[in-house]
């Protein structure tokens, strides 16, 4: 069993939604981000999405690409993004790790690479947000041959007759953009995601968890309650945008990890 | 003329939007409905005659289409070898060829029954031409605008504002042309129901290379005809200049098949092609990756980073180029160069000059490229060039490097 499946099976015997948490891989620096991100498991952090920074991010919002432009400026690379991953594992072999972010540095890379090393670097997942069911022949298909979940989004303007392909080639999880619009944005209510979110598993197995515009405790355990888990990205990236020690971050993630885990 | 369908280089793309291996749809998940609606309702709109009609009426009533083919005689004279003819679509209205184009997604819009119109722009053509179709139809129109560019091609922001558009510059990343497909896509995602985003160049996710394409073939197809009655025969060379690339597709798409044509496209070289990256030469100067919807040729650095694109044209200002070029150049059927900021202004004066038309920086390029050729070519080669914009907007820019003051007078 992959650590994702692994992770959702436990929870799900323990009776709790996940939380998940997403930071730029790089921000503000690497050593800082590595001390963040080695301490959301014990923040209470189910499964960890780190975004792999981009020069042109055109579906996140502010928060997310000055983020990007923080790592970048600070000197990161996809090299260094899966060292992360690399070293991140060496002390925790149980916590999945999914990279999230857009399709050309990969590309750049050479998917055949890119997966070798990501695999070895002990990625469980990948996110890319610019390639849809139509170009699943690109790193979809191929990631999924070299034992990499690829985790679909599924939006609201996803139609009951699109449904079946976005799901078709969809594994480990989904994530449900609850909103039409980029990260950080308006926040959803969890009375418009609970049918939503129904409707997708009317189309999968697979864990569905909701993420976009989820900024406090109160939302993410309102949010978690009506799916599988929660994610909880620019509100996090904006603690450390501002400055804030590793501490204060993970202090914030706590909270957060505590909202979901009560929905 | 290729009439084997299969030996065609005019039948791209395919049915996933690819010209080999560029072009595709990399777009968010929430875009991927809309883009399969605007793919099926082109469709409708392209086989309809009365959509064909409706756009025949525009553009011959309200653009001033056809737009002349003229025999540059002093310039060809002055330069001593080809005959050289220039497509004058800086004569239509607002001035460039954009409009072309943002008359047919504009129809194609109402048609779909958007009530909002957004548009991406970087010297302000585009910006310019999607404002007054707008205003012509009643449409609401918001276009963006590196913030940059709103300081540099400030009359044009003045003129979108008259039209009625609302004009938001951009401060995202490095506040440029990019930076604002970034944000006009942000937009779209955001406002998806309502909303139609009008590309201005023959880049993006499947269909608005081919759709943006369909649309600035008129000047093609209009040269052609053009050509043949002037001379009795096919241009030897068609050139045009090359940012994004859509007067250049416009022009060389229906002469694709012909194979007794060459076909030249001029990318901008800023301060030249090499390691510093001072241009936009994606092309010649870049490598294949996949940005704003579509693989193609782009300026990136090692990481698969984006690079700002330099050029004193801040229309060829784009780190990125039409998928349908890229493949164009891969197979060898078109031909790409590179000319210098210094080079495309001196062929900007020798045009004052010896023609007595300002032209555009852009196309300024594409002549800088006939300067060059001409003189070595027989008399009776025929070069067609595309005079995609004329120079008002660019007299500021040109008065700096020629140390001229424009306020003074000096």
């Amino acid at each position: 069993m992959t650590r994702i499946a692994s992770r959702f099976a436990a929870l799900k015997a323990e009776g709790k939604k996940a939380f998940v948490a997403y930071v730029m891989a790089g921000d503000p620096d690497y050593d800082t981000s590595m001390e963040i991100v080695r301490g959301l498991p014990e923040a209470g952090v189910d499964l960890i999405e780190l975004g792999i920074p981009f020069t042109d991010p055109m579906a996140d919002g502010p928060t997310i690409q000055l983020a990007g432009q923080r790592a970048l400026e600070a000197g990161q690379t996809l090299e260094k993004t899966l060292q992360m991953a690399r070293e991140f594992r060496a002390g925790d072999d149980e916590t999945p790790i999914v990279l999230m972010g857009y399709y050309n540095p990969i590309f750049n890379r050479g998917v055949e690479r890119f997966l070798a090393e990501a695999r070895e670097a002990g990625v469980d997942g990948l996110i890319v947000v610019d390639l849809p069911p139509e170009e699943d022949e690109e790193l979809c298909l191929p990631a999924q041959a070299a034992g990499i979940d690829f985790i679909r989004l599924a939006t609201p303007t996803t139609d009951d007759a699109r449904l079946p392909k976005v799901m078709q080639n969809t594994s480990g999880f989904v994530y449900y953009v609850s909103i039409t619009g980029i990260t950080g944005a308006a926040a959803a209510q969890s009375a418009d995601v609970a049918p939503e979110v129904a409707r997708i598993k009317a189309h999968t197995e697979l864990p569905v968890v909701v993420g976009f515009g989820i900024r406090t405790a109160q939302a993410a355990q309102e949010i978690a309650s009506v799916a599988d888990g929660a994610v909880v990205g620019s509100a996090i990236v904006s603690l450390i945008g501002e400055g804030r020690r590793p501490a204060e971050v993970l202090a914030f993630v706590r909270e957060l990890a505590a909202g979901a885990h009560r929905g | 003329m290729a009439s084997d369908l299969f030996n065609s280089f005019m039948n791209g793309p395919d049915e996933r939007g690819r010209f080999g291996q560029f072009g595709g749809r990399f777009v968010s998940e929430t875009l991927m409905p809309l883009i399969l609606e605007l793919e099926a309702e082109y469709e409708k709109a392209r086989t309809d005659p009365s959509f064909r009609a409706e756009m025949d009426h525009l553009w011959k009533h309200y653009v001033g289409r056809p737009s002349p083919l003229y025999f540059a005689e002093r310039l060809s004279e002055h330069l001593g070898g080809a005959k050289i003819y220039l497509k004058r679509d800086e004569l239509n209205h607002t001035g460039a060829h954009k409009i072309n184009n943002v008359l047919g997604q504009i129809l194609l819009a109402r048609r779909m029954g958007k009530s909002r119109i957004i548009a991406e722009t970087g010297a302000g053509q585009h910006g310019v031409a999607t404002a007054t179709v707008c205003a012509r139809f009643g449409l609401k129109c918001v276009i963006y605008m590196g913030a940059h560019d709103v300081e540099r091609q400030s009359p044009n922001v003045f003129r979108m504002r008259l039209l009625g558009a609302e004009v938001i510059p951009v401060t995202s990343g490095r506040g440029t042309l990019k930076d604002a497909m970034n944000d006009a896509l942000r937009d779209w995602v955001t406002n998806v129901r309502d909303t139609f985003y009008c590309i201005g160049t023959v880049a993006g996710p499947h269909p608005y290379p081919a759709m943006v394409r369909d649309f600035q073939s008129i000047i093609g197809k209009e040269a052609k005809a053009q050509m043949l009655e002037a001379e009795g025969r096919l241009p030897d060379t068609v050139i045009a200049a090359i940012g994004g690339g859509s007067n250049a597709m416009g022009l060389f798409h229906p002469f694709l098949d012909d194979e007794s044509v060459r076909i030249i496209g001029v990318e901008a070289g800023g301060k030249g092609v090499d390691e510093k990256m001072q241009h936009c030469a994606s092309l010649t100067g870049g490598r294949p990756g996949v940005l704003h919807g579509n693989r193609t040729y782009l300026l990136q650095d090692d990481d698969g980073q984006i690079l700002e694109g330099f050029s004193i044209s801040a229309g060829l200002d784009y780190p990125g180029i039409g998928p349908e070029h890229a493949w164009l150049h891969e197979t060898g059927r078109a031909e790409y160069v590179a000319i210098t900021d210094s080079e495309a202004l001196e062929a900007f004066q020798l045009c004052c000059e010896k023609e007595g038309i300002i032209p555009a920086l852009e196309p300024s390029h594409a002549l800088a490229h006939v300067m060059k050729i001409a003189p070595d070519l027989p008399k009776d080669h025929l070069i067609c060039m595309n005079m995609c914009g004329r120079g008002d907007k660019d007299i500021f820019t040109v008065a700096r490097h020629l140390d001229f003051d424009i306020d003074t007078g000096a």
